[in-house]
Parts: C-alpha cells; structure tokens; sequence
C-alpha cells in the first residue's frame, strides 16, 4: 500500500473530523469567523462572585445551560464537539464510532457546592469535619459516579459507543496534544483505522481561579477584559484561564480513501520531551522545549525549513513566551524572525486541558482555509522576542505545514505538526 | 503490523505497601498469609494504612518532600525502588529516553482548610465572600501541585531524571490498567525501549473515603478476605505504590539485564455494567489470550475489591475457570484504584520468581492450594464502577 505510508513506513494518520467549543461559541463556522476577525471571548466572570480576587476575567463557556460542577461542563462542552466532530467525518454510524477514545480532561473534583450539601446534611453544629461530612455522604448516591476521574470519558464512551477502555488522560496543559499523540500512536500500530481524540476543559470555579492565581500565573488586567492576554507582547502579565473543548476523529489514510471521505489534514508527527527542572518552571537553557520541536518535525519526516506557520502556546506569562521563543529560535535559526507564529489564547485565553487540542482543530483550519489568526492586543511588542506574531489581524497565508505547541506545569512538553493532504 | 510483536521483558519492580516495602517483604508475609488491616483510624470504615518508610532513601532532598503530599511521596518512592531494582537508577543514557506512564487521581486537600470553611461559611455575612477570602488566604500556593494529576509524574521527572517523555492516565482502577496497556503496545510495536509504569494512592484521607461512602462502596467495621464480605461487602482502601520497569528484551539483554518476568499481554475493556456484563467481558478478554495460557502452570492474581457487584460477576468469571488457582491479593493490601492493576503485575512477577503462589486468604472455596510448578499468572483488573482487564505473565526460561 505505497500511498498511504510515511517516509518511515507508518501509516499516514489524516483528520476527518473536527469539533470545538470556546468561549467565541459552539462549532468550527462560529469560531473561526470570530478568530479570523481578531474578536476575544474574556469576559468579567460571572458565575461567582469574584469579590477579592485578583483576578476577575476569564474565558467562560456561558452559552450553555448552568452546570452543577467543572466535571459536568467538562462533559457537555466534550458532547458537542465530539458530535460535530463525528457527523463531519461520517465514520461509523450514531452510537457506534468504530474506534478508542483518548480524552484530555482537568482532575476530577467535588467542589464547594456539594461539599456545602453534605456539610449541611450532616446536621453538625458549629465546627464541621470530615467525620460529619462521612456520616452524611451515604446520602448522595450520584455523587460517586460524578466524581470518579473516568466519568467524563465513560460518559462519552458511552454515548458515542466509541470501541474499548476510553483513556482519561493529563499532561497539565500539554494533555490536549497528549490525547492526540496517543490517536497518532494507536493508528500507526495498526491496533485501529481511527480514533477520537478530544480536549476539554470547565474548571473556572473560585477555588480553581485561586490556585493559578496564588502562583501568580495569571493576567491581573481586569479592567478590559478583550485585552488582558498579550502574548508576547513586552506588558504580558500572566495568562487568562479559559474553558472549550476540542475533538478530532483521526484515521488512517488507507481507511480515510477506502471509504471515500474528506481529508481536513494530515497528523504528521508527535514530539515530546520532559523537563526535569522545576515543576512549574522550564529549564533556563530551554533544552527540552527545544528536543520537543525539533522532535516533532523529525517524526514528521520533515526539517524545520518546511514549516510555514508556528500555533504558539503562547500564554501570555512573561515565562512561557520567553522560553518559547528561545525555543523556536534555536529550532528555526535566522527564520525564526521571518516564520509566522502567533497565539490563538489572545483570543480565547488558556483552554488548560484542552488547550492542544482547541489549538490543533485551529491549525488544521489554519492550513485549510490558507488564513493565519491573528495574535491580538500585540501592542507593544517585546523587543527579546522578535517574531512576527501576525499583530491583530489575520493574514492570508499558504501554509503546507504547521506546529502546535504545548508546555505544561511537570515538565510536560508536546508539539504536533499537521499538514495538508498531498494533491 | 507487518513485523512480530517485539518481546517485553519486566526488569524492576518497585512497590510498598501495608505490608512494607520491595517484593521480600511482600512474599514472606503473603506466603506466611499475613493481612495487616486498620479498623480504628477511620473507624467504621476498614483502611490498610502504609507500612513506615525512609523517604530520605528515594528522596533524599527534604525540599523535593515538601513540595509533595503523601500519595507523591508514596509514587516517587516506589519508583525509585523500581529504577534501583532494574539497575538504571543514576544512568541518564537510560532515563533520558525512558517513557513514564503514571495511573494517577490527585485533588488532594488540606482537610484543616475544608473544615474551617464548612464551618464558618453558612454563618457568614456573604458566603461567596467569605468562601473567596478563605481560599487567598489559607491555601497553600504549594497544595496545586498536589493537586494536579500529573505532578506525580513531574516529581519523579525531577527526582529520579526520567524525562524520554512522561504522561499521566486518569479514570481509577482503567487508568492503571490503560497505563500498563500502553506502555507494553508500544514496546511490542517498537515504539518505545524502555519504560517505567505505575501509580501511587494514599488510602489515608478522609476525602477520598467520602467518595466512595457516596456509593457505599466501603467495607466497615471488621475486616474480612475479599471473597468472605459478601453481598454487603465493600472494599477498604489501601496505601499504595507500585511502579514497574517493563522493557524490551533486546534492550535489556544489550545491558545485560535480567527479566523478572515476562509481559506477554494486556487486554482490557469497558462494560455497560448491567448485570452480566463484567463476566461476559471478562470472558471476551480471556478469548484473546486463552491460546497462550499453559492450563496446569497458570494461576489468577486477582484484583477484586470487594464492592459489588464487580466482585460476585469476576468469582462468576472465575468459576467458570475452575482449573486456574486464585488469589485476591487485596485481602492483604487493600484496595487502591489505580495502582491495583500494576502491584498485582509486580505480585505476579515476585510469585513467578519464587515458583510458587502466595498462601489462601478465603474461606469460601474460591482460593485453593496450588501443585505443580507455577510458570504463569493471569492479573485481573475489575473496577469498583468501571474497567475490566487482564494480564498475562510468564516465566523466563
């Protein structure tokens, strides 16, 4: 079967199928008009009180009925996109997706409104423990499926009728591209013809706010929210946590043709490489952000002059965006001034857990409509990162092959090249 | 795939315990058929509380121990035991390209924190106020990073310098059997060389208790072996850790080094959980490595937990393979979502080594004495809720 393997004697892994949802909206027409027009998605937060905190913005998916917790979001924002993604590739029929599930997901959590519930229920006096909490938990049945790591996976395995152990997954803010790379992986073992791979991420609630922001890693720029992420520009502050999610039915090019179906783009190669330097900062010398890329290109078969476009991961933490660029530059040399990149977060903030995964489905529609989304509020450029970070408006653009970056608070480190199909 | 499966060697194994630390310790007190279960501690409910460990012995870096909670401090630990036991500890030729593969939960809390605020909250002026006030200023910025699934990983990245690449599997009892799964599909298929699998769980945190209280899926009160507890039973949670080296064999006799055991397969599967559905999955998953097992040589090293009705449809599954041994080892460990799958892996190698299985801990009937040389051991996986699995292991040589 000449055709339909890699250089490295692999099979080809397409993309036939994509879904999103981000704070910009549900479904890849709304978003990308919204992207490609330089509109963001950050907003006042206004699910809770945010009475005291430093940060009061963020990228809220509000457009959906209010859920009971970030598992329950995580869930129904994943039904959409996984379901936008499957009708598009037309693979398998309702209830019967004809291959495993890979699902990036944030930690599971009970949270403080049924922590509160039991608590109540337990009828304690004055000082609650946990021993009060135990007394009453038998009274919350549902609670225990709810809260197990698995459920959201078990959910859509469930309703998707996808084939085996779904796999929960997290590699921080890398599992989007994670959940991708396992797809990638399964398809050129030849175990399966396609797989689901999908990102999503529901955690703004205020003791999660509170976390990034006691490790200072988010924008304090509450008063306009639109502008608050700058990627690379000199005035980032810190990122915006944002919630979406992100599914991609992959396949293998030999089972994408058989059936006739449209190819979106090509999955061509993973990379990866951990840092064992801190668990929330990079290594200073920037070696495995660097191994990362440059391992990406190589299990993509191609060298770092073949690449037209990098979809930065791009927080908008002074950190990140510096090592990130030194990590480019050490890949791409002098081009590096000339390759677009630029960083789909100044739109729609940090999508965590499903940030790979949003931005991957981005750089497949980056390629196929020959149109770069812009890095938006880049108004004061950062003179230690020359880049052309495609400043506030979209470029058209012919892009063959794109990388997409993520790094992640433990070290984690993913980059993914896509391309377009051969003609 | 065009070519064979590469074969996969087990090399290290790394575990702790109730019943204290490395296969030694495990084999004496399981051969001499010796449970260690806690009622008092969190009474009713039946926990096995972790043996006492050195963490300075894994972790010689105090700093590193603070920046951890108990179940990373229990992970990085048993790691370390298993990088020692393959003899790569140290050998950055060797770790900087070994993949990781953690089965994790995380979400741990400071149980003083929660406590403060269930009790001052309801009385507060403004709740959300109040609830926003606490949290800036009593949580520990540290607590994050204990929180987050996949800093296990990241505190074994930088303690012991495994950095070929690292991911973290969620999803309870699944997630460590996917972790083990994985790891040796990748190896088979060339892949990956060399790998370091498994996952740590505290079973000491009133937290978690609560989430499985929530189901009533909790043994209380008095401990029994898994298979006596019956239609009420439940299961008692353990502090765990088990991490394994598993690595292709070409790779290890290339460093000369020795297999514990041999990995041959790992199957698993996702059921409805309708009545029924474990045992015909089990029995689906038995199908695909049925053909390798050697009847007579083999025995089973079962995960069962106690809850049910996961237990009474895998003692359905077993039955109907009444020519196999069994042993539940959570009799003697307890239970501990994720790392269950890949410490029965590390038990099954220790029982392989030794030729011979662990003592009946059962009253019932199920767990009978074995004869004849013990040269395999099928691991099941049944999950409280969700996930089957099996494994099958053989002797080298």
């Amino acid at each position: 079967m000449a055709g339909t393997r890699d250089k490295l004697g692999r099979p080809i892994v397409v993309v036939t199928g994509l879904g999103v949802v981000t704070s910009l909206g549900a479904g890849k027409a709304d978003n990308w008009a919204k992207l490609t027009a330089g509109e963001s998605g950050i907003s006042a937060i206004s699910r809770f009180p945010t009475e005291g905190l430093k940060t009061r913005i963020a990228g809220t998916v509000d457009f959906l009925p209010p859920q009971s917790c970030t598992a329950a979001l995580c869930e129904a924002m994943a039904d959409i996109a996984a379901e936008e993604a499957i009708v598009q590739s037309g693979l398998g029929s309702r209830g019967d997706f004809p291959g495993p599930l890979f699902l990036a997901v944030p930690p599971i959590e009970i949270e403080w409104p049924q922590r509160l519930e039991v608590s109540a229920r337990s009828g304690a006096n004055d000082k609650v423990t946990y021993t009060d909490l135990l007394r009453a938990s038998s009274q919350f049945p549902a609670y225990h499926g709810r809260f197990q790591f698995a459920s959201v996976a078990d959910h859509l395995a469930e309703k998707f009728g996808t084939k085996g152990s779904p796999i929960s997954l997290s590699t921080a803010c890398a599992s989007g591209a994670t959940a991708i790379q396992l797809g990638v992986e399964a398809i050129r073992r030849g175990e399966t013809d396609a797989a689901i791979c999908a990102g999503t991420d529901g955690s703004i609630n205020p003791e999660a706010l509170i976390r990034f922001s006691l490790l200072s890693a988010l924008s304090t720029s509450n008063d306009v929210p639109q502008a608050a992420a700058k990627p690379f520009s000199k005035n980032r502050d810190g990122f915006i946590m944002a919630e979406g999610a992100a599914a991609l039915v992959l396949e293998s090019y030999e089972s994408a043709k058989a059936r006739g179906a449209k190819i979106l783009g090509l999955l061509e190669g993973c990379g990866e490489m951990t840092d064992a330097f801190h668990r929330t900062r990079s290594s200073p010398d920037g070696r495995p952000i660097i191994g990362c890329i440059a391992a990406a290109i190589q299990d993509a078969g191609l060298t770092p002059a073949d690449i037209d476009y990098v979809n930065a991961h791009g927080t908008s933490t002074p950190e990140n965006d510096k090592m990130e660029y030194l990590g480019c530059a050490a890949v791409f040399g002098e081009r590096v001034k000339s390759v677009p990149i630029s960083s789909n977060k100044s739109m729609i903030g940090h999508t965590l857990s499903a940030a790979g995964a949003i931005e991957a489905v981005f750089s497949i529609l980056t390629m196929q409509h020959g149109r770069i989304p812009p890095t938006i509020n880049y108004l004061v450029p950062d003179p230690a990162i020359p880049l052309d970070v495609v400043p506030n408006k979209a470029r058209d653009a012919e892009v063959r092959h794109a990388i997409s970056n993520s790094f992640g608070f433990g070290g984690q480190n993913v980059s993914l090249v896509m391309g377009r199909e051969p003609a | 795939m065009a070519e064979a499966a590469r074969e996969a060697w087990i090399t290290g194994i790394g575990i702790v315990s109730c019943l204290g630390e490395g296969p030694q310790a495990h084999l004496q007190k399981m051969m001499a058929g010796q449970p260690a279960a806690d009622t008092t501690m969190f009474a009713p409910f039946v926990i096995h509380p972790l043996a006492v460990i050195n963490l300075d012995a894994q972790i010689p870096k105090k700093g590193d121990q603070r920046q951890m909670e108990a179940w990373q401090r229990i992970g990085t630990y048993a790691a370390g035991l298993a990088l020692d036991s393959a003899g790569v500890k140290g050998k950055p030729e060797i770790l900087s390209h070994m993949d990781m593969i953690v089965a994790a939960s995380g979400g741990e809390r400071d149980v003083a924190v929660d406590a403060a605020i269930l009790s001052g909250m309801p009385g507060a002026k403004d709740p959300a106020a109040f609830l926003n006030e606490r949290l800036m200023s009593d949580l520990r910025p540290t607590l994050f990073l204990a929180q987050l699934s996949n800093l296990l990983a990241g505190n074994i990245s930088i303690v012991h310098g495994v950095t070929g690449s690292s991911r973290t599997f969620m999803g309870e009892e699944s997630a460590g059997v996917d972790a083990v799964r994985i790891a040796l599909s990748r190896i088979n298929a060339g892949q990956s060389d060399i790998a370091l699998v498994g996952a740590a769980y505290n079973g000491e945190r009133p937290d978690l208790l609560m989430i499985y209280e929530f189901g009533k899926y909790m043994l209380k009160d008095r401990y029994a072996p898994v298979w006596e507890r019956g239609g009420n039973g439940g299961l008692a949670l353990g502090s765990l850790g088990a991490f394994l080296v598993i690595e292709a064999r070409e790779h290890a006799e290339k460093r000369g080094a020795k297999p514990m055991a041999r990995l041959t397969a790992v199957v698993s599967d996702r059921s409805d959980r309708k009545p029924g559905a474990i045992t015909a999955v089990l029995g689906r998953l038995w199908d695909k490595i049925k053909d390798k097992v050697a009847i007579g040589h083999t025995a089973v090293l079962s995960g069962a937990t106690g809850a049910q009705p996961a237990t009474d449809e895998e003692r359905a599954f077993l039955g109907a393979h009444a020519d196999l041994a069994v042993r539940a080892t959570g009799s003697y460990l307890g239970h501990a979502p994720e790392p269950q799958f890949p410490m029965n892996v590390a038990l099954a190698a220790i029982a392989l080594g030794h030729g011979s299985l662990f003592a009946p801990a059962d009253s019932t009937g199920l767990e009978r004495p074995m004869t004849g040389e013990l040269r395999q051991v099928v691991v099941t996986g049944v999950g409280h809720w969700r996930g089957e699995g099996l494994a099958l292991l053989e002797k080298v040589g």
